[in-house]
């Protein structure tokens, strides 16, 4: 049983941060019509950020995270503007075939340089254990984390006006053009947002695996799996979704097999296509 | 004058790049390149098969490569472990691929747009998994010896099979484009809605042209293994394909020979860079890929169709069948 819990706590930290990961890509789709395929690959550039400043520049942990997120969310606008920005009207295709090209760019750039398997040092190097389950500190921290994000995120949209004007944004971009909204801001916020919540979810879990080129191509594909299993563009959807999608694969890797680790979630995906293609919760379609 | 260029022009042009490439082991080109311009070819076959679904049917499949690999295995492990003779094995690689097509059509073709590239993709990366990992099926790293056919010994005999195999998949595609059931796939591709709404079983005819697709991937494979003489599980890598998508677009997506020049331009760059480059030649990939597909959408031979539809003159009825993929 204590076997059993430990695992789900697993899953769940697993999950907190596809959490941040599918909430930026839902943000992005169901904002702005986008399918950021290099999301991922913005995450992994994360990590690198946080090994150059706590290995070289020996920063703190806790003040590596918020630099992190502010640098990233700049890398995000800069995609957005060079990138997405003049595929605007052209078919969803191509957009996503440069978001391809993003990935490669990205992927293989780190790769081509070599630094592989690196890993940063844990700011509180503790494992609590009470009633049989052990759990470490950092596994925590990233449940905790992820919690705290997606209440303020929850809060900046529903409560300020430039979280009302992304909803306009989402809802209707020509209307909400009409209205005075800038749409070009509202898209750049957005990828700041998301390439942000992306950064954070590296940082919290650089700590706990080793930092590799390759870390943003698997997660970016199950944090698609999220996106349809919560139904796309639904945030509700992509935060039920990935804490199931989390536990769902902690325990199939302790009671199933752990070399087929990252195959679980795709089989997901096969099945949800299968029964329910619009997903868990409405999205849009 | 243009009605003739147009009805001797052509052939006129295809028979002098075919003699053209008919001659090329004899005139001063090193066995290497042979051997480089062969596996080019194959690729080229791959990619001919991609732009079967991304560029007539507008579906952008990024399982090709764990096709590839599929076909690769299902002509190795049939000749060298269940011993067929090559020809009754190639057909045989062709037609498990297709039969895996086929299933894996099932339900992804039953998604739309980019979220048929991810599901397709998230097969890749099944597959890969399961040869990475399923030593028995793939030998594991040292993967497994493919043998080579008494006819097939000599390299340039390779090359004019490789190139016998791609002149007769240009064939079969272009009689499938220029037919009602190539016109039914553009319909698809232009608008998925109004081909279903005119009473076109669009789900069917997308099913169709990703099985056929698969089986010529599968044949793609099948020759890569005969050049190679050898396997491992990295051939369904889902870096290839990126790869196709790639020398689809950059020669030029929905025209017959811009997959072709696409993939032999882009693989013999590649394999000319990897001196001065190294792994960084990659990184290239995915810049062009970038700005190929905000600059030039239509690709190398796309582009110049256009160009010489506007020359003359045509261009009005050219923008009417728009070509963006």
């Amino acid at each position: 049983m204590s076997f059993f819990l430990n695992q789900v706590i697993i899953g769940i930290q697993l999950g907190s941060q596809y959490v941040m990961v599918a909430l930026g890509l839902t943000l992005i789709f169901g904002i702005l019509d986008i399918s950021h395929f290099a999301h991922g690959h913005l995450y992994m550039l994360g990590a690198y950020f946080l090994y150059i400043l706590m290995t070289i520049a020996h920063v703190n942990y806790w003040l590596a995270l918020p630099i992190c997120m502010v640098a990233l969310a700049l890398g995000g606008v800069i995609v957005e503007r060079l990138i997405y920005r003049p595929l605007r009207d052209q078919p969803h295709i191509n957009t996503f075939i440069a978001a391809i090209g993003l990935f490669l760019f990205l992927e293989t750039l780190v790769r081509a340089v070599k630094p592989r398997a690196l890993s940063v040092s844990k700011p509180i190097d503790k494992v609590f254990s009470f009633a049989g389950i052990t759990i470490e500190a950092q596994r925590l921290i990233v449940i905790a984390g992820a919690v705290v994000l997606v209440v303020l995120l929850h809060l900046f949209i529903k409560k300020t006006r430039l979280g009302t004007a992304i909803e306009a944004v989402a809802q209707d971009r020509d209307g909400a053009a009409l209205v005075g909204i800038n749409v070009n801001r509202i898209s750049m916020l957005t990828f700041a947002i998301a390439t942000a919540l992306a950064a954070a979810a590296a940082v919290l879990m650089a700590p706990l695996a080793f930092i590799s080129p390759e870390m943003g191509s698997v997660l970016i594909l199950k944090a698609f799996v999220i996106v349809v299993l919560g139904g796309l563009g639904s945030m509700q959807g992509a935060i039920v979704g990935g804490y199931l999608l989390g536990v769902l694969e902690a325990l199939a890797i302790a009671y199933v097999s752990s070399a087929y680790k990252d195959v679980f979630a795709f089989a997901v995906l096969i099945l949800i296509l299968a029964f329910r293609p619009t997903g868990l919760f409405k999205g849009r379609d | 004058m243009e009605e003739k260029l147009r009805k001797f022009g052509k052939p006129a042009f295809c028979l002098l790049v075919l003699g053209i490439a008919c001659a090329l082991p004899w005139i001063g080109l090193k066995l290497y390149q042979v051997r480089v311009l062969t596996l080019a070819m194959a690729w080229a076959i791959a990619a001919v098969s991609l732009n079967l679904i991304l560029g007539y049917t507008g579906q952008a499949s990024l399982a090709h490569g764990a096709f590839l690999g599929i076909g690769a295995y299902a002509f190795g492990i049939f000749t060298e472990r269940v011993g067929l003779n090559f020809w009754l094995a190639f057909l045989i690689a062709g037609l498990v691929t297709a039969l895996l097509g086929f299933l894996v059509g099932l339900p992804s073709l039953r998604t739309k747009g980019p979220y048929f590239a991810i599901v397709t993709l998230c097969f890749n990366v099944i597959v890969f998994k399961v040869f990475e990992n399923w030593t028995w099926l793939s030998g594991g790293i040292q993967g497994q010896k493919v043998p080579c056919p008494g006819f097939l010994a000599q390299r340039w005999a390779r090359y004019y099979f490789v190139l016998a195999v791609l002149v007769l998949v240009l064939v079969v595609v272009r009689f499938i484009v220029k037919s009602l059931l190539g016109v039914t796939f553009m319909s698809i591709r232009s608008n998925e809605n109004l081909a279903e709404a005119v009473g076109i079983n669009t789900f069917r005819y997308k099913l169709l042209s990703f099985t056929v697709s698969c089986f010529i991937v599968g044949l793609a494979g099948a020759l890569l293994a005969v050049e190679n003489q050898h396997l491992d599980f990295t051939v369904t890598n889902y870096a290839y394909s990126f790869n196709l998508l790639v020398y689809v677009l950059i020669g030029g997506v929905a025209t017959l020979s811009g997959p072709v020049l696409g993939a032999v331009g882009l693989y013999y760059f590649l394999d000319y860079m990897e001196k001065s480059l190294g792994e960084y030649r990659f990184v290239l990939f995915g810049f062009i890929l970038i700005v190929a597909i905000i600059y030039f959408p239509l690709g190398v031979m796309g582009g110049l169709k256009r160009l010489w539809e506007w020359i003359n003159g045509r261009r009005a009825r050219y923008k009417a069948q728009e070509v963006a993929p």
